[in-house]
């Protein structure tokens, strides 16, 4: 679900990522009752705990200290201005969907919170009432009609599906939190959007952990559903439930 | 004279179709989008008005779900169908204790997320249902300072006049409650049987209730 949504930021774990994969394969054992959007479940269990264990000893603590160290007027001008960023990089996967409206908006709104807003850190456009259309490169390839591919879980990122992971490649050329600025601001950005990601999803993760019966399951399936509802703009077709 | 009495009767009959007209709204059903807004809008002017929620009193946050919304939700049917086809298969017994229990886990969830509401209102999308549909979903956000939050509600009509509309599925966030537990109910189920499951979810709101007050 949303907690995981931080987890796309990290680069240059390339290399980690096919390590630990591999080694998460080897132990891999057998699950009862696969389900048909999780053929890897039991590769994909190994690295949800490997990921909870990096998010309890590093992420989680750092989250909670950025969030009694720093004011909320702080907080919300981080997350605005990487909201800014992304709100330009939506508005041109809105333009590659087609989607006239929303790549106007986003591009209004990128317009004006990068002047008015002073570099994205005040919010003007939502006081504006000009709407934000979050789209990355997965879902346009979602809405060109890729399908999803089965559920990953990849190390340190979080939950994914395969069209998701086929993306990142141009989310990481794309994406201006990656790209903007010099050599420095390359390692800086995405580590400070890492935390600002995680800090929002304090109360969020707290509360997976308090609902669910299987973390794993919990997420697993909350994390497609909600990509299903993003896809199909809130209103997705009724599934195909199984026998 | 005459003039007077006219204006009496006129009177008169639009009092008497006045009542008439409140009478007909009286009997039929709220329609399933005003009991979303009145419900949204009771819980959310409870939860502004009172201080000892918004600062994390989980017993108040319970006593709100238990008497506003509860009432309005189908519980039966919503634990029926996370439980999937075990369900007509379990004793009276054991649906009683997996509703009981399934209720206390969604009530803490439900709960400790209402608890973090501040400054939002709720708008309702328009409704999208033909007059004698029994079954619907009302659209609504919750708008605040941060991006919109979706919520969205299945509701089936009572058989019956005057019986209301009862919800049977929350959708947060494109995430419906219900199918979200599917997976894990039926792994259990799969694993140690209907009894397993009730003894995992009795387990896990123990937990639950002794991580906080």
């Amino acid at each position: 679900m949303m907690m995981t949504c931080y987890s796309r930021q990290l680069r240059g774990v390339g290399a980690l990522v096919v390590a630990l994969a591999l080694l998460a394969l080897q132990g891999c054992a057998t699950v009862a009752r696969p389900d048909p959007r999780d053929p890897l479940e039991s590769y994909n269990r190994t690295m949800f705990g490997f990921n909870d264990a990096v998010d309890t000893a590093v992420l989680k603590p750092v989250a909670k200290g950025y969030r009694a160290v720093t004011p909320n007027w702080f907080r919300k001008g981080v997350s605005n201005f990487f909201n800014n960023l992304e709100d330009g990089w939506s508005a041109l996967n809105n333009a590659l969907q087609g989607r006239k409206l929303d790549t106007s908006d986003n591009l209004g709104r990128f317009m004006v919170n990068s002047t008015l807003g002073m570099l994205g850190l005040v919010d003007v456009a939502s006081d504006l009432q000009i709407e934000r259309h979050p789209a990355d490169f997965g879902l346009t390839l979602g809405r060109w009609g890729v399908p999803p591919g089965p559920y990953v879980v990849l190390p340190v990122l979080g939950p994914f599906t395969l069209r998701e992971v086929a993306a990142l490649p141009v989310e990481m050329k794309g994406q201006p939190k990656y790209t903007l600025g010099d050599q420095d601001a390359h390692t800086v950005l995405p580590v400070v959007s890492l935390i600002d990601q995680r800090t929002k999803y304090l109360n969020a993760s707290e509360l997976l952990d308090s609902a669910s019966l299987d973390a794993y399951l919990f997420q697993r399936d909350a994390y497609l559903q909600r990509q299903r509802n993003i896809q199909y703009d809130g209103n997705p077709p009724e599934e195909v439930t199984e026998p | 004279m005459k003039r007077a009495f006219l204006r009496k009767l006129f009177v008169g009959i639009s009092m008497l179709a006045t009542l008439g007209f409140t009478g007909q709204v009286w009997a039929d059903d709220e329609a399933p989008d005003v009991l979303i807004k009145r419900l949204s809008t009771e819980v959310l002017d409870a939860i502004k008005a009172d201080k000892s929620i918004r600062s994390g009193d989980m017993t108040k946050v319970v006593a709100l779900v238990d008497s506003r919304i509860l009432p309005n939700l189908n519980f039966q049917r919503m634990t029926a169908s996370a439980v999937g086809p075990a369900w007509r298969q379990a004793t009276p017994e054991q649906q009683k204790r997996l509703q009981d229990e399934f209720k206390i886990l969604l009530v803490r969830t439900y709960a400790g997320a209402l608890a973090q509401i501040t400054d939002q209102n709720i708008f309702l999308k328009p409704l999208r249902a033909a007059p004698e549909d029994k079954e619907v979903v009302v659209r609504s956000e919750i708008k605040g300072s941060g991006d919109p939050i979706q919520l969205d509600y299945r509701l089936e009509k009572t058989p019956g006049q005057g019986a209301g509309w009862k919800i049977y599925n929350i959708n947060v966030l494109g995430v419906w409650l219900v199918e979200n537990y599917k997976s894990q109910f039926s792994a259990e189920i799969n694993a140690k049987g209907l009894d397993g499951l009730i003894a995992s979810l009795v387990e896990r709101n123990k937990a639950n209730a002794n991580s906080k007050k």
